[in-house]
């Protein structure tokens, strides 16, 4: 059993949790992820290494509670234990020789990106983040970004915090200041991964995606995280999560991400029912 | 005790569900023989001096030795015979395709039926489950560690061979539940799950430590486990990778891995009410592949409730690869049979799911280097398959992570670990290796054999070992 050690709300639908989990916490690199299950009936369910402490032994992970599995997550508080917590799982991000970099993330996907800005940051990169959100509710980790980053850009759809407008904006914003990047990290929801890598594409700036499609195993077991990658097929699982955004098919990884949508729905359903009567 | 011998040609018959009932069920399909049964099918045994048998039973059973015992209705007795060469009787008698091992060279099949053997190994493993309450004896330890990776028939085999020499044996599963293929592979109502986890719990009793949740090559690499003070490692990892066709659609939604559809099922229990795994809801299933693997995918997808399933296979019936029974089995459960049939193209619609299937039939050519006679197109016979559900059952592959994470392991062009001989030694001292990791996908009772042998040749290295220092 895994531990709960710390849990913070980060947002209204984001939370961290830190798990006691020394093994996985002595191995983990930036880019990894864990699966964990709460209960023992539990669905697999994939999240971002969001960072790890060594010496402690224990594991961060933020998480947005958008479905039955991540209610059910949050349901758990310190002192409780996760069922199972297995990782690290999938390669670490490639950071060698890179000078300048922007890393840009969307919603929930800024966890995924932070620990390599800051991983980026500490060996010594010039890293620009771009960060954006729906709302100025939304905002999640803007204080770690600011710690390393040389120049941080928030964006609001709506304008309520930072600027209003798309990452896609400020990216190019930057790039048009005259900015030259070695390498573009974007990760956040398929659309906005899509859209970054189309314009990084005029710009000929080599671009990496993290892509998160449905999992099982996580180990390359079962072949359902299986994405089109430069014509070839390939497991997020073990061959990802980062991947050359230029490659990526993200039509068909955006059909196959919406394969469960109506049994997820009613999941999500029952979940909430489950939880309004034990709340 | 004079008995008579049984001369009937014909093999007292299993009882099983009625197909109709159990298509829509996930309960054991075979429901064993009852004490009578059994020793009506014992006295068929002619207890045979050469024993052809045995020598076909890929781990040699005394099996006329352990018949007779149950003629003699000492059915302890003959678990005990059993036990001394198959650790996991319960499964073998159950899963292994005993028409080409050892009821191929019985001497009662010249003339009728062969001894059903299998059915006899089951009764008894059953029978000493049910019965006998014999507490666990904690072996004597001699101080001696070893590792353990995977936790299938092969691992489980080695880890309770070496904890009964007193080694200090630890298990490292990848998944969250043990038993391999055995649970996450197998469907409940071939091979239900608690005769597996009954096998687990005994490992356990004698001492056995099984960790789950751990990926070696990622969390712990094998010169790791050294560090640790592990004095020698089997790596018993299997053949999970699942093998895809290279056909255009096959990342539609609604083509699956036979790997990734009998885990949701299985090991996510995607098959009992209320199960938060999502699974498709598929009404018209092809299956491809002729293994037992795609007879298992199919009989599930009838059993989640399918309206038509189809066994789609580019040789004809003869060729089929997988048990008989279980080909048997499935025909009656009313899977349709598309033999000499290929698919080229899966089919969607504007929503990304599966529409259909175009399929060319195909002609067995001329036998190839394997003997084989080897499917070839039938020109213009490109026709399509209305279906909703593709699931690939064409086979598997050792994963690579081991591999990639062990230096100097050394592994073939298909990626199977390379050892010497029987005794499973791989190319780096003190590690071992034996199952579908080492032979490719293959059978539970091999992947046992081995798990056996390298069980042995461990104990011997370490014994080797040890009397160098001294
Ligand atoms: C490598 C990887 C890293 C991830 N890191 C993070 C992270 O750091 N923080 C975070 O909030 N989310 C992360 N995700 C996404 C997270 O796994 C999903 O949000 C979660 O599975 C939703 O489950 P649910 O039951 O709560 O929601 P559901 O209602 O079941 O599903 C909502 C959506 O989540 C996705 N999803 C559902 N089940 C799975 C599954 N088994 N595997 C993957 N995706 C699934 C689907 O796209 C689905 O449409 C990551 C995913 C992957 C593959
Ligand atoms: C659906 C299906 C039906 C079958 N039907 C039959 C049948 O009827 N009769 C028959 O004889 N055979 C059958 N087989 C084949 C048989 O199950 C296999 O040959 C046998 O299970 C191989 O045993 P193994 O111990 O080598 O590997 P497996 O059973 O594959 O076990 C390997 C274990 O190692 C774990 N593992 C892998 N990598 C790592 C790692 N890096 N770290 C830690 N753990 C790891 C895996 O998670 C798994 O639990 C069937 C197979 C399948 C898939
Ligand atoms: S282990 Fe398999 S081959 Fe050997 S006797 Fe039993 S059923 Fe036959
Ligand atoms: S060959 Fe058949 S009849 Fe002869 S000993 Fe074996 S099981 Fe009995
Ligand atoms: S999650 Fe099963 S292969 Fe990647």
């Amino acid at each position: 059993m895994y531990k709960i050690v710390r849990k913070k709300s980060l947002n209204p639908t984001v939370s961290l949790m830190e798990i006691e989990a020394p093994l996985i916490a002595k191995k983990a690199e930036p880019g990894q992820f864990i699966i964990f299950r709460a209960k023992a009936d539990s669905e697999r369910i994939p999240l971002t290494i969001a960072d790890f402490d060594r010496e402690k032994g224990t594991v961060t992970i933020i998480y947005q509670i958008i479905g039955g599995s991540t209610m059910e997550l949050d349901t758990l508080g310190v002192g409780d234990s996760l069922q199972d917590f297995v990782g690290p799982l999938g390669c670490p991000s490639e950071t060698d020789g890179l000078k300048k970099v922007a890393v840009v993330g969307g919603g929930v996907g800024c966890a995924i990106a932070y620990p390599l800005a800051k991983k980026l940051s500490a060996l010594g990169c010039e890293v620009h983040s771009i960060i954006g959100f729906r709302n100025k509710d939304l905002v999640i980790l803007e204080d770690e970004f600011r710690k390393v980053s040389s120049q941080l850009r928030i964006m609001t759809d709506d304008g309520s915090y930072g600027t209003k407008g798309l990452v896609t904006n400020a990216l190019e914003t930057l790039i048009g200041e005259g900015n030259q990047y070695d390498e573009v990290i974007a990760i956040g929801p398929l659309i906005m991964m899509k859209f970054v890598c189309l314009l990084t594409k005029k710009y000929d700036i080599k671009t990496i995606v993290s892509m998160n499609p449905i999992m099982i195993d996580g180990t390359g077991m079962c072949g359902g995280c299986r994405l089109t990658v430069g014509g070839e097929t390939k497991f997020a699982c073990v061959d990802g999560p980062d991947f050359d955004g230029h490659l990526v098919d993200f039509d068909e990884a955006m059909h196959r991400g919406t394969m469960y949508r109506d049994f997820e729905a009613h999941v999500r359903e029952t979940s909430c029912n489950l939880l309004k009567k034990e709340g | 005790m004079a008995q008579q011998k049984n001369m009937n040609p014909e093999r007292c018959p299993m009882p099983v569900q009625d197909p109709m009932i159990r298509r829509r069920n996930f309960d054991e399909v075979a429901l064993g023989y009852t004490y009578e049964m059994a020793l009506e099918e014992a006295r068929r045994c002619l207890n045979c001096p050469t024993k052809p048998c045995t020598t076909a039973c890929p781990v040699a059973i005394n099996i006329p030795a352990f018949i007779e015992r149950i003629v003699n209705e000492d059915i302890e007795g003959a678990y005990q015979i059993i036990s001394a060469s198959s650790s996991l009787p319960a499964v073998c008698g159950r899963v292994c395709p005993q028409e080409r091992q050892c009821e191929s060279k019985c001497v009662r099949g010249k003339k009728g039926e062969s001894v059903g053997i299998g059915r006899l190994e089951r009764f008894v493993a059953d029978y000493h489950r049910e019965h006998s309450a014999q507490p666990p004896v904690l072996p004597t330890q001699n101080g001696h560690k070893v590792a353990i990776i995977g936790s299938g028939p092969s691992g489980l085999t080695a880890a309770g061979d070496l904890a009964k020499d007193g080694y200090q044996v630890t298990v490292f599963e990848a998944l969250h539940l043990a038993g391999g293929v055995l649970v996450y592979g197998i469907p409940e109502f071939r091979l239900p799950k608690q005769i597996v986890q009954k096998e687990i719990d005994n490992l356990k009793a004698i001492g056995v430590d099984i960790q789950t949740n751990m990926v070696i090559g990622k969390i712990l690499t094998i010169d790791e486990l050294f560090d640790m003070g592990y004095e020698a490692i089997y790596i018993g990892s299997g053949a999970g990778l699942p093998r895809f066709m290279n056909i255009p659609g096959e990342s539609l939604k609604g083509v699956y891995s036979a790997n990734e559809y009998l885990t949701r099922i299985n090991l996510m229990k995607a098959y009992q009410k209320g199960s938060k795994t999502p699974i498709k809801h598929s009404k018209k299933v092809a299956v491809v592949g002729g293994g037992n693997v795609a007879m298992d995918a199919a009989r599930s997808a009838m059993r989640m409730g399918a309206d038509e399933v189809s066994i789609v296979y580019r040789r004809g019936m003869e060729e089929l690869p997988a048990r008989k029974e279980e080909v048997e089995h499935a025909m009656e459960e009313g899977i349709i049979f598309r033999t000499l049939t290929n698919p080229v193209e899966v089919l969607g619609d504007e929503k990304g799911e599966v529409c259909g299937m175009k399929c060319v039939e195909m002609e067995l050519g001329e036998p190839d280097a394997s003997g084989r006679r080897s499917p070839v197109v039938k020109p213009g016979t490109e026709f399509i398959m209305d279906i909703d559900t593709m699931i690939m059952a064409i086979g598997t592959s050792p994963n690579p992570l081991i591999r990639k994470t062990t230096p100097g392991l050394e592994t073939n062009k298909r990626g199977c670990i390379v050892t010497d001989g029987d005794n499973g030694l791989t190319s780096r001292e003190g590690v071992y290796a034996g199952g579908d990791a080492v032979t490719g996908a293959a059978t539970v009772i091999l992947a046992m054999g081995a798990g056996k042998a390298a069980a042995k040749a461990i104990d011997e290295y370490i014994k080797s070992k040890d009397a160098a220092d001294a």
